[in-house]
């Protein structure tokens, strides 16, 4: 599972009201290079929380991106490789995703999240 | 990527080994994937560049589809693992990039309008009644650009009364209706080869908000 994906999933779980961002726990995390697309990524900024994206990029062992970000940063080529890094080439092999609300762990197994319910979650 | 190219890769993967009849396991084959994405991809530009989400992934064929065709992000869900294995399988045969989650579509919660285009092969409903506009219902609120579907040609109309009045959608259009061999895969199945109308359907989601 990339940053991207996690970004727009949240906790399903009945009565959560907050359940994003989901908390991430890293046991195994690989890298896998992606060709770069700018205009992509101009308009994934647009629609990225940017703020869960930074935690969980963090999560992840990466600790290059900025706290705050704008899109005037788009202009730079530095800040495009790093955003498109933490994007779309950082994979969460192994680990968890957690309920921000209620502690409760979403397994993630050969970089799939078992997202399913049980039958009191539902 | 030309047509026939893309339809040999998708005659290639591995499909259900054993599949559930619960979950009306059967693969949309390559012909009729193949088409179905390309049709997306050079008539409405729905694929390339997109964030392409695949509902009821199974082995994988139709998001596989979308990544071959260069989109940039696919999402590939599915409430069965061991289809998920195959899937994750099969796209890394391919040398794709892809994400694969394991959840009951209609259990999924979503944030933001990041989701560009949906593609899926739903049930058709016929183990569970409903099945095919639960999962409509549940992309029509995911997809900012386009939703792409299969349903049953006897089930036009009522698709496109549900679309267009409970789902909001802007339009539904049957792009092409088509004839797909449901293999017998199942004891009740009587004859070998179930063949079948659907209707390969667009719809346009109202403008996005959440
Ligand atoms: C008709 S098959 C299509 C498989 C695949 N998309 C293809 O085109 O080859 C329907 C798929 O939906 C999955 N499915 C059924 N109900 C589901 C649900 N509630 N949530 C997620 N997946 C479901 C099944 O496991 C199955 O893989």
């Amino acid at each position: 599972m990339r940053l991207l994906t996690h970004n727009m999933l949240s906790s399903n779980i009945k009565g959560v009201v907050n359940g994003f961002p989901l908390r991430i726990e890293a046991e195994k995390v690989l890298e896998k290079n992606v060709e770069m697309n700018s205009d992509f990524l101009k308009k994934m900024f647009e629609k990225i929380e940017w703020k869960a994206f930074v935690e969980a990029s963090r999560g992840m062992g990466y600790t290059e991106l900025p706290e705050e970000a704008d899109s005037s940063m788009l202009d730079s080529d530095e800040f495009l490789n790093r955003f498109h890094h933490a994007l779309l080439e950082l994979h969460l092999e192994e680990g968890a995703l957690v309920c921000p609300e209620t502690g409760r762990r979403f397994p993630v197994r050969k970089g799939i999240p078992n997202m399913l319910l049980h039958e009191d979650e539902v | 990527m030309k047509l026939k190219e893309l339809e040999g890769h998708l005659g290639s993967l591995d499909q259900f080994p054993n599949p559930k009849i619960e979950l009306e396991q059967y693969p949309t084959g390559p012909h009729i994937a193949s088409r179905m994405l390309f049709l997306a991809e050079n008539s409405y530009d729905d694929v390339s560049n997109k964030v392409v989400a695949d509902f009821g992934c199974g082995c994988g064929t139709l998001g596989i589809a979308a990544a071959l065709l260069n989109a940039e992000h696919v999402l590939s869900i599915d409430v069965d693992p061991e289809s998920l294995e195959i899937a994750s399988l099969n796209a890394e045969e391919l040398e794709l990039d892809m994400d694969f989650i394991q959840s009951n579509i209609m259990d999924l919660r979503w944030r933001g309008p990041v989701v560009d285009t949906v593609i899926m092969n739903p049930p058709f409903g016929t183990r569970k009644k409903g099945a095919d506009l639960e999962f409509l219902s549940a992309a029509m609120k995911v997809a900012s650009q386009a939703v792409y579907s299969l349903h049953k040609t006897s089930t036009r109309d009522h698709v496109k009364r549900a679309a267009l009045r409970d789902f909001n959608a802007r339009s539904a259009e049957v792009l092409c209706e088509l004839r797909y061999d449901v293999p017998k895969l199942y004891k009740f199945h009587k004859k070998k080869e179930v063949d079948i109308a659907v209707d390969l359907w667009r719809f346009e989601p109202a403008s996005h908000q959440s």
